[in-house]
C-alpha cells in the first residue's frame, strides 16, 4: 500500500466547555420559561435572574471555548482540511438561520395572501366573513383587525430607508475590509472594518428610535396590534438581534486584528463574521421590500 | 473496497500526547470529544427515553383496556399522549439515529472522528437537559403539555395550561441539538472522506444520513420559528394563530407540517440506510441498484417539502391545494417502491441466513411496506375525510415508526454490537426478542386499522362499547411488546459484560471500512486515512 502523505486532522482533547454550555442553555431555558410564565401571572420570581445568569455563563463559555480554538489555530495545529470544516460548518449554520427567517416570512406571506382576504370573504369564505366579523375589511397593512384593534403603518421612507442605505453600504465596506486583509493592507483593513462596525451600530440606534416612534401615542403600532404589528416587530426584531450579534462578531474581529491576528491566507473567523454580516444584510433587503414597501 | 491492510496499528504511530488520556469515571463522558463515546451516550440516552415513553404508552393502553375511565383523569391522559409522542420522536428515534451516525460514519468513511468534535459533545449534552425540562412539567401545578405532540393552535395557545413556556424552550434546545448534530454530519461527510471515496462510493448508510442531515438543517429552524410564534401568542399577546387579530389557526398547521413532514422522513431515511447495509450482508450479495437507491432517497427528501398539507385535508383548504398535495404525496410511492423493490431484489437468489439483524430487517421491509400502503390510503383526499383523526392514522404512523424506524434501529444495534462491544450478542436471546416483538407489535397495531375504519377517534381516554374487543387485544399486544423490549436490554448488558469474542468481521457477507478495524473498535480509528479504491 502506498502511503501518500496526508495532513493529519486535529481531534481536540477532552473539553469542559460543551458541558458548561449545556448547563448555561439549561439555565437560559428554565429561566426564560419561568420569566415569561411569571409575567403572565403577574408575580415576581427568580426566572429573570436565572436567565441573566445563564446568559453570563454562555458568554463565559463562548469566550473560553473560542480562546481555546484561537490558541490551537495560532499554534498551527489546524490543517487546511480543518479550515474547510469550519467554513462548511458556518455556511450550514447560516443556512439554518435562513430557514428560521423563512418561517416568519412564510407567516407574513400566508396572512397577506390567504388569511386576511379570507376573513373578508375571499375564495369560498363569504359566509365565514358574514357570520364572524361582517364589519371587517381586508387591507394590507392591516390597520384594523377583525376584533377592532387599530394601528398605523410604518412608512418605508425616512428611518427605514436610511437604515437600508446604511446596511447596504456596510456590506460593501465589509467586503473592502476583506479584500484589504487578503492583500495584507492592515491599515485599510482596520479602517474599512471600523467603518462597517460604526454603520452597524448606527443602524441599531436608528432601529431603536424607530421602535420608540412605533410605540408612541402618535403611531400606536405595538407588538400586540394584530397581525401587522406581530409580523413587523417579530421580523425586524429578530433581524435586529442578528445585527447585534453580527456587530459583536465584527467588534471581536476588530480587536483580534489590533492584536495582529489573521493572515491573508488564514482568517476563517473573519470570513465567518463577514459572511454573517452579508447574510443579515440580505435578510434586511427582503424585509425592507416585503414588510415596508409592498 | 479493498482495504484489508488498514488496521488499528496505524493509530499507535499517531497518538500525540493529548490524544489518548481517556479520563476516567464521569468526566470521561462529560468532557469527551470522541465520536464513539458520544455515539454510545446517544444510544443509551435514546434507549432510556424509549423506556420512559414506553412506560407512558403502557399507562395509555391500560386506560384503554376497557371502556370507561379507570386509571387516569382525561387531562392526565392527554398529557401522557402528548409527552409520549414528543419523547418518542425527539428523545428516542432521532437521538438513536444520531448515535448510529456518530459511531459509524467516521468509521465507514475512514475519518479519525467527527469534523467538529467539541460541538458534537455539546449537541449531545444539551439533550438530557431539554428532556429534564419537558418531564419536569409533569410535577408542575398545571401538569405537562396536554395538546398533543403536534401542539395545534389554539389548543397550545388560548387553551394551553401553565407549562407551555417550558415545552417551548425544551423544544428549542432539542432543535439546537439536532441542528448542530446535523451540521456535524454534513461537514464530516463532505470533508473527511478517505481519499478515493467519491460520493457514489460511499456506503448507502452514509448517503441516507447525509440527506437526512440536510433535511434537519432545513426544517428544525422552522420548528423553532413556529414554537416562537406560539410563545408570543400565548405570552406576549400576538395573534399569529388568532383570526381575531388577522392571523389564522390553520397557519399554525401549515408551518408546523412544513417542518413535520420532512421530520417524518428524518425518522425513516436513516432506517433505509441501515437495512440497506444489513440485507446485502446476510444475502451475501451486493446491494441491488445502489445508484437508484441514492436517487430514490434524494427524491423522497425533495418531495418531502411539497406534501405537508396532506396532514390537513379536512381544514377547508382550497380544492386546488387538496389535489396538489394529494398527487405530490402519491408521487412519493414511486421512489419508496424503488427502494422496496431493490431490497427484495437484493435478497433474490442470495444465500441468505437469518441472524437477528436480518430478521429485523426483513420484518422492516414487510411491515414498513404495510405502513407505507396505509399512508397511500391516507393520501387520497376523499377517503382521508373518513380516516382523519381516527385510530387508522395511529396504526399508520406506528407501523412506519415502530416496525419501521425502531425495528431498523434494533437491526442496526444487533449488527454492530460485536463491533461496539467486542463480544457476540446472544443469538438465542436476540431471536426471542425478535419473535416476541414481531408477534406482539402486530397484535398491538394491526387491529388499530379496524378500529380507525370503524370510526374510533384518536387521543381519547374513553370510547364507545363496540370498540371494546379490539382495544382489549391491542392493550394485551401493547403490554407484551413493552415487556419484550426488556429482553433487548438484557441482550445488550450481557453482550457488554462478556460473551464469545467477536472477530474483526463477524458477518461473512459484510462490507465496509468499519470491519477492517478490530472488534471492539479501538478508541481512535483511522488517524491516517485509508486509501479506498
Amino acid at each position: 500500500m502506498t502511503t501518500k502523505k496526508y495532513e493529519s486532522y486535529y481531534v481536540p482533547a477532552q473539553s469542559h466547555w460543551p458541558i458548561v454550555g449545556a448547563i448555561a442553555l439549561f439555565m437560559i431555558a428554565v429561566g426564560a420559561a419561568n420569566y415569561v410564565t411569571d409575567i403572565k401571572n403577574n408575580v415576581n420570581g427568580f426566572g429573570g435572574y436565572l436567565l441573566l445568569a445563564g446568559i453570563a455563563l454562555v458568554i463565559y463559555m463562548v469566550v473560553g471555548w473560542f480562546s481555546n480554538v484561537i490558541n490551537e489555530s495560532m499554534t498551527g495545529k489546524y490543517s487546511h482540511q480543518m479550515d474547510n470544516s469550519f467554513r462548511q460548518g458556518m455556511s450550514w449554520f447560516i443556512f439554518s438561520e435562513v430557514m428560521f427567517f423563512a418561517a416568519f416570512f412564510g407567516a407574513l406571506f400566508y396572512v397577506r395572501v390567504f388569511s386576511v382576504p379570507w376573513l373578508d370573504g375571499a375564495g369560498n369564505n363569504v359566509e365565514t366573513a358574514a357570520v364572524l366579523w361582517p364589519e371587517f375589511t381586508a387591507s394590507w397593512p392591516l390597520l384594523k383587525t377583525p376584533d377592532g384593534t387599530e394601528t398605523t403603518a410604518m412608512g418605508w421612507y425616512g428611518l427605514p430607508l436610511i437604515n437600508t442605505i446604511l446596511l447596504l453600504t456596510s456590506s460593501i465596506t465589509a467586503h473592502f475590509s476583506h479584500v484589504a486583509l487578503e492583500q495584507n493592507k492592515r491599515p485599510q483593513l482596520k479602517m474599512w472594518l471600523g467603518i462597517t462596525i460604526v454603520l452597524g451600530l448606527i443602524f441599531l440606534v436608528l432601529q431603536v428610535q424607530e421602535y420608540a416612534h412605533g410605540y408612541s401615542d402618535e403611531m400606536q403600532l405595538y407588538l400586540t396590534s394584530g397581525i401587522y404589528g406581530n409580523t413587523f416587530y417579530m421580523l425586524t426584531g429578530f433581524h435586529g438581534m442578528h445585527v447585534t450579534l453580527g456587530c459583536i462578531m465584527l467588534i471581536v474581529m476588530f480587536f483580534r486584528i489590533l492584536k495582529g491576528h489573521f493572515t491573508p491566507k488564514n482568517h476563517f473567523a473573519f470570513q465567518a463574521a463577514s459572511w454573517y454580516w452579508h447574510f443579515v444584510d440580505v435578510v434586511w433587503v427582503i424585509l425592507f421590500v416585503f414588510v415596508y414597501i409592498i | 473496497m479493498t482495504t484489508e491492510t488498514i488496521n488499528e496499528s496505524l493509530d499507535d504511530a499517531h497518538n500525540d500526547d493529548h490524544h489518548d488520556h481517556k479520563m476516567t469515571g464521569i468526566k470521561r463522558w462529560l468532557y469527551t470529544t470522541n465520536h464513539k463515546d458520544i455515539g454510545t451516550l446517544y444510544l443509551w440516552f435514546s434507549f432510556i427515553m424509549l423506556l420512559t415513553g414506553g412506560a407512558m404508552a403502557m399507562v395509555i393502553r391500560a386506560e384503554l383496556f376497557q371502556p370507561g375511565l379507570q386509571l387516569v383523569e382525561p387531562d392526565f391522559f392527554n398529557q401522557l399522549t402528548t409527552v409520549h409522542g414528543l419523547i418518542m420522536v425527539f428523545g428516542a428515534i432521532m437521538p438513536a439515529f444520531t448515535g448510529f451516525a456518530n459511531w459509524m460514519i467516521p468509521m465507514m468513511i475512514g475519518a479519525p472522528d467527527m469534523a467538529l468534535p467539541r460541538m458534537n459533545n455539546w449537541s449531545f449534552w444539551i439533550l438530557p437537559f431539554a428532556f429534564a425540562i419537558l418531564l419536569s412539567s409533569f410535577f408542575m401545578e398545571s401538569g405537562a403539555p396536554n395538546f398533543g405532540w403536534t401542539f395545534y393552535a389554539p389548543l397550545s395557545t388560548t387553551y394551553s395550561n401553565g407549562s407551555t413556556a417550558f415545552f417551548v424552550f425544551a423544544v428549542h434546545i432539542m432543535g439546537i441539538s439536532s441542528i448542530m448534530g446535523a451540521i456535524n454530519i454534513v461537514v464530516t461527510i463532505m470533508n473527511l472522506r478517505a481519499p478515493g471515496m467519491t460520493y457514489m462510493k460511499m456506503p448507502l448508510f452514509v448517503w441516507t444520513f447525509f440527506i437526512t442531515a440536510y433535511l434537519l438543517i432545513a426544517v428544525m429552524p422552522v420548528l423553532a420559528g413556529v414554537v416562537t410564534m406560539l410563545l408570543t401568542d400565548t405570552y406576549f399577546g400576538t395573534s399569529f394563530f388568532d383570526a381575531a387579530g388577522g392571523g389564522d389557526p390553520v397557519m399554525f398547521q401549515h408551518i408546523f407540517w412544513f417542518f413535520g413532514h420532512p421530520e417524518v422522513y428524518i425518522m425513516i431515511l436513516p432506517a433505509f440506510g441501515i437495512v440497506s447495509t444489513i440485507i446485502p450482508a446476510f444475502s451475501r450479495k451486493k446491494l441491488f441498484g445502489y445508484s437508484s437507491m441514492v436517487y430514490a432517497t434524494s427524491s423522497i427528501a425533495l418531495l418531502s417539502f411539497i406534501v405537508w398539507a396532506h396532514h390537513m385535508f379536512t381544514t377547508g383548504m382550497p380544492l386546488f391545494g387538496e389535489l396538489f398535495f394529494m398527487y405530490c404525496t402519491m408521487l412519493i410511492a414511486v421512489p419508496t417502491g424503488v427502494k422496496v423493490f431493490n431490497w427484495v431484489a437484493t435478497m433474490w437468489r442470495g444465500s441468505m441466513t437469518f441472524e437477528t439483524p436480518m430478521l429485523f430487517s426483513i420484518a422492516f421491509v414487510i411491515l414498513f411496506t404495510i405502513g407505507g400502503f396505509s399512508g397511500l390510503m391516507l393520501a387520497l383526499t376523499p377517503v382521508d375525510f373518513q380516516y382523519h383523526d381516527t385510530y387508522f392514522v395511529v396504526a399508520h404512523f406506528h407501523y412506519v415508526l415502530v416496525t419501521g424506524s425502531l425495528f431498523s434501529i434494533y437491526a442496526g444495534a444487533y449488527y454492530w454490537l460485536p463491533k461496539w462491544t467486542g463480544h457476540m450478542y446472544s443469538e438465542s436471546l436476540g431471536k426471542w426478542h425478535f419473535w416476541c416483538s414481531l408477534i406482539s407489535v402486530n397484535l398491538l397495531f394491526f387491529p388499530m386499522h379496524f378500529l380507525g375504519l370503524a370510526g374510533m377517534p384518536r387521543r381519547i381516554p374513553d370510547y364507545a362499547l363496540q370498540f371494546a374487543d379490539f382495544n382489549k387485544w391491542v392493550s394485551i399486544g401493547g403490554f407484551a411488546f413493552g415487556i419484550s423490549q426488556l429482553i433487548f436490554l438484557a441482550v445488550v448488558i450481557k453482550c457488554i459484560k462478556g460473551g464469545e469474542k467477536a472477530p474483526a468481521k463477524p458477518w461473512d457477507g459484510a462490507e465496509g471500512l468499519e470491519w477492517t478495524v478490530a472488534s471492539p473498535a479501538p478508541y481512535h480509528t483511522f488517524s491516517t486515512p485509508p486509501k479506498v479504491d
